[in-house]
């Protein structure tokens, strides 16, 4: 064994033995995401508006006008025209578009008719709670036509117009938990990597075990290298819990590639790791380190479109919220698990993540300290 | 002509305005036991870390066991053992599992067998499966030095090894100390223990980050230059303490029912003593403990 190797293994030997050592938190790490599971599952009730929203009308129509004016009026949708139903179909699978309207060939001449023709709506149920009061507003929209209708079909009105016909995506029984579940296991990641490495490291100063490693042939890239394996062990070990639980308690859909949602969340702790190495590095105790890491679990949890729906969230927050590797993550494994995404479908929520992870490397290298100054 | 095991001159280190280490010249010969001494802040831990590659220098230069210390911190590293001020090993490990993680560091060939050896040669075979953070502060020490010792260094840098240590396992331990400097091994241990500094082959004396004096224990004491006088008095707490007021003094220290005054001026102290004693006095040769004690008190400024 060369000399790096052995002396990554003498660290891991320890860091192992440290984890296991240590009932208490080992216990905590997998009780942690259960709890969180139960909690946020059914706690979370929120009411976002502006909601993006597509129409596809397929061919002239001069009711779209007044029903599109009545969507924004209800201030739930924020409408665009669409140009085909793949644009639609694609907004959708990507986030982009929760809701998609329908206008049928003929709409105006089947209302003036008294058809009551149907308009498709086609709306992400991923987050349930996003897109629920928007839904219910849908009621009160039929009769919004009326002003515009001719003589005739206006007197003899009785039922409405035209109706709403409404398909839930992705999550048709519209159950919270299948919402919150992507976004909790990112943010158990989130707390077992980068809040875990932030305090071994920090812990290691504070005791004054870090100017005995110091002192000795250890090498900074073994030191860290160490501190990471284990934690990305514990944390792969919490989304295979998460996932086997839910699966059995809420019947999670596996819709996507394991593989692929595994690589994706790699990327993510990598992000973690690098950041809970620069936090330690800069940080001089343990109370320090975990005051920066709460610093960037916050934004996390409120930006990210974990807790409030992110199209419900104000301009600015979006935008700080998309410069958040937690924001797309989120995002990923929704896509993976309730939409069955593929590479080229979250590719565009990855690359942030990957840039995000350098980053946080170049500024953690650059940062470590091999001296005590 | 000895080698030298630490050879360096110039040695600065400021933390913001401070300059906690000044200019600081340090000779250590090899195989030489080296009292390292001063009061607390007087930069000790701070030369030690230096000298261990910990800090980076603001200034000087010069070489640990032969490598450059600004240079060839690597090699430095690989062959000193540094013994931390605080316990710096990990109290959730066992003696044995903190022993096997450092001879995985130090890359030592046959881990089992050094372990063995260092463990029966510093009688730990009664703890190797304890946690070390159940141990007592006298065997803590023992294992942090069993820890330093493994990889066999040629240079020890031991930062008050016995800091809270009895006076009988302090006994033993540096009856191990004087073992390993008689296999070649140099030491540079720093200490409070005036028994301690007894025990070493030479003394450096440290104020304010440069040495103040230096020298073997025996002729440091009595080159001092300084007149001790030696008073018997029932009422000795009063007595040292209107003592330490009065001009010529330069310090008064309590050993039991005795009184030693120390100055550097006969006639002065004699004046002073004539007030304050007239019961009478004695003079005594002034051991090593007035001598720093007299360093202590007037700043080191001699
Ligand atoms: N990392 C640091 N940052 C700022 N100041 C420091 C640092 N390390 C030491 N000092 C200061 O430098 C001075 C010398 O400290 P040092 O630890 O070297 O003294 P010492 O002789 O070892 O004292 P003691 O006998 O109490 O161990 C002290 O005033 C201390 O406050
Ligand atoms: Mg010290």
């Amino acid at each position: 064994m060369t000399g790096f190797a052995r002396r990554l293994w003498a660290l891991l030997r320890k860091e192992w033995i440290q984890m296991w050592g240590d009932p208490l938190t080992l216990r905590l790490i997998l009780a942690l995401p259960l709890l969180q599971l139960v909690l946020y599952g059914f706690a979370i009730n929120t009411n976002p508006k502006n909601l993006p929203t597509g129409i596809i009308a397929a061919g002239y129509s001069k009711y779209e006008r007044d029903l599109v004016a009545a969507l924004q009026n209800t201030g739930y949708f924020n409408v665009r025209t669409l140009h085909s139903e793949q644009e639609g179909e694609q907004g959708l699978v990507e986030g982009k578009l929760l809701f998609v309207i329908n206008i049928p060939a003929d709409f105006d001449r089947s209302v003036d008719r008294g058809d009551v023709p149907s308009v498709l709506m086609d709306a992400d149920a991923t987050d349930p709670s996003a897109v629920g009061n928007a839904m219910s507003a849908l009621g009160s929209l039929t009769s919004t036509l009326n002003r515009d209708l001719p003589p005739t079909v206006q007197t003899q009105i009785r039922s409405p117009p035209f109706q709403f016909v409404i398909h839930a995506r992705y999550n048709p029984e519209q159950l919270t938990v299948l919402n919150v579940l992507p976004g909790l296991i990112c943010l158990v990641l989130i707390f077992s990597t980068l809040f875990l490495t932030t305090l071994s490291i920090a812990k290691e100063r504070e005791r004054g075990t870090m100017e005995n490693l110091l002192a000795t042939p250890v090498r900074p890239v073994e030191l860290m290298i160490a501190k990471i394996v284990p934690y990305v062990f514990i944390g792969y070990l919490q989304v295979v819990l998460i996932l086997v639980v839910s699966t059995l308690l809420f019947a999670l859909p596996m819709r996507g590639s394991l593989l692929l949602l595994m690589l994706a969340l790699g990327l993510f702790i990598i992000s973690n790791l690098a950041l809970g190495l620069t936090f330690s590095s800069v940080a001089t105790n343990q109370m320090q380190a975990q005051q920066m890491a709460q610093f960037t679990l916050m934004p996390s949890f409120i930006l990210s479109g974990f807790f409030f729906p992110f199209s419900g969230m104000p301009q600015w927050a979006q935008w700080v919220g998309e410069l958040l590797p937690t924001t797309h993550i989120i995002r990923v494994v929704r896509g993976i698990l309730l939409k069955g995404s593929s590479f080229d479908q979250i590719v565009n929520d990855l690359w942030p993540i990957a840039l995000f992870a350098l980053g946080a490397i170049i500024v953690s290298v650059t940062f470590y300290r091999e001296t005590l100054d | 002509m000895t080698n030298l095991a630490i050879d360096v001159t110039g040695l600065s280190k400021s933390f913001g305005t401070s300059k906690v280490v000044d200019s600081l010249d340090l000779q250590v010969a090899e195989g030489e036991i080296c009292g390292f001494l001063g009061a607390n802040g007087s930069g000790k831990t701070t030369t030690i870390r230096l000298l261990s590659g910990l800090l980076k220098p603001d200034a000087g230069r010069g070489q640990c066991i032969g490598y450059d210390i600004l240079k060839q911190t690597d090699q430095i590293r690989r062959e000193i053992g540094y013994m931390t001020q605080k316990f710096s090993y990990y109290e959730d490990l066992t003696v044995y599992e903190n022993l096997y993680l450092v001879a995985g560091i130090y890359e030592i060939g046959q881990p089992q067998a050094a372990i063995a050896k260092v463990v029966s040669d510093l009688g730990l075979a009664p703890y190797v499966k304890k946690l070390a953070g159940t141990l007592s502060g006298g065997w803590k020490q023992r294992l942090a030095l069993a820890a330093c010792v493994l990889h066999r260094p040629k240079l020890l840098l031991l930062d008050e090894p016995t800091a809270g240590v009895d006076v009988k396992a302090r006994r033993e331990f540096w009856d191990l100390l004087h073992d390993m400097a008689a296999d070649g091994i140099t030491v540079l241990v720093s200490t409070h223990y005036m028994d301690e500094a007894a025990r070493c082959k030479r003394i450096v004396y440290l104020a304010n980050g440069h040495i103040v004096v230096q020298g073997d224990p025996v002729s440091l004491a009595a080159g001092s230059g300084l007149i001790t006088f030696e008073i018997k008095t029932a009422n000795i707490d009063a007595l040292a303490h209107e003592a330490r007021q009065r001009v010529g003094i330069e310090a008064a220290a309590v050993f039991g029912p005795l009184l030693h005054v120390t100055g550097s001026k006969r006639d002065i102290l004699e004046a002073s003593l004539h007030e304050l004693a007239p019961e009478g006095w004695q003079e005594v040769e002034p051991t090593l403990e007035d001598v720093f004690i007299h360093l202590l008190a007037t700043g080191g400024s001699g």
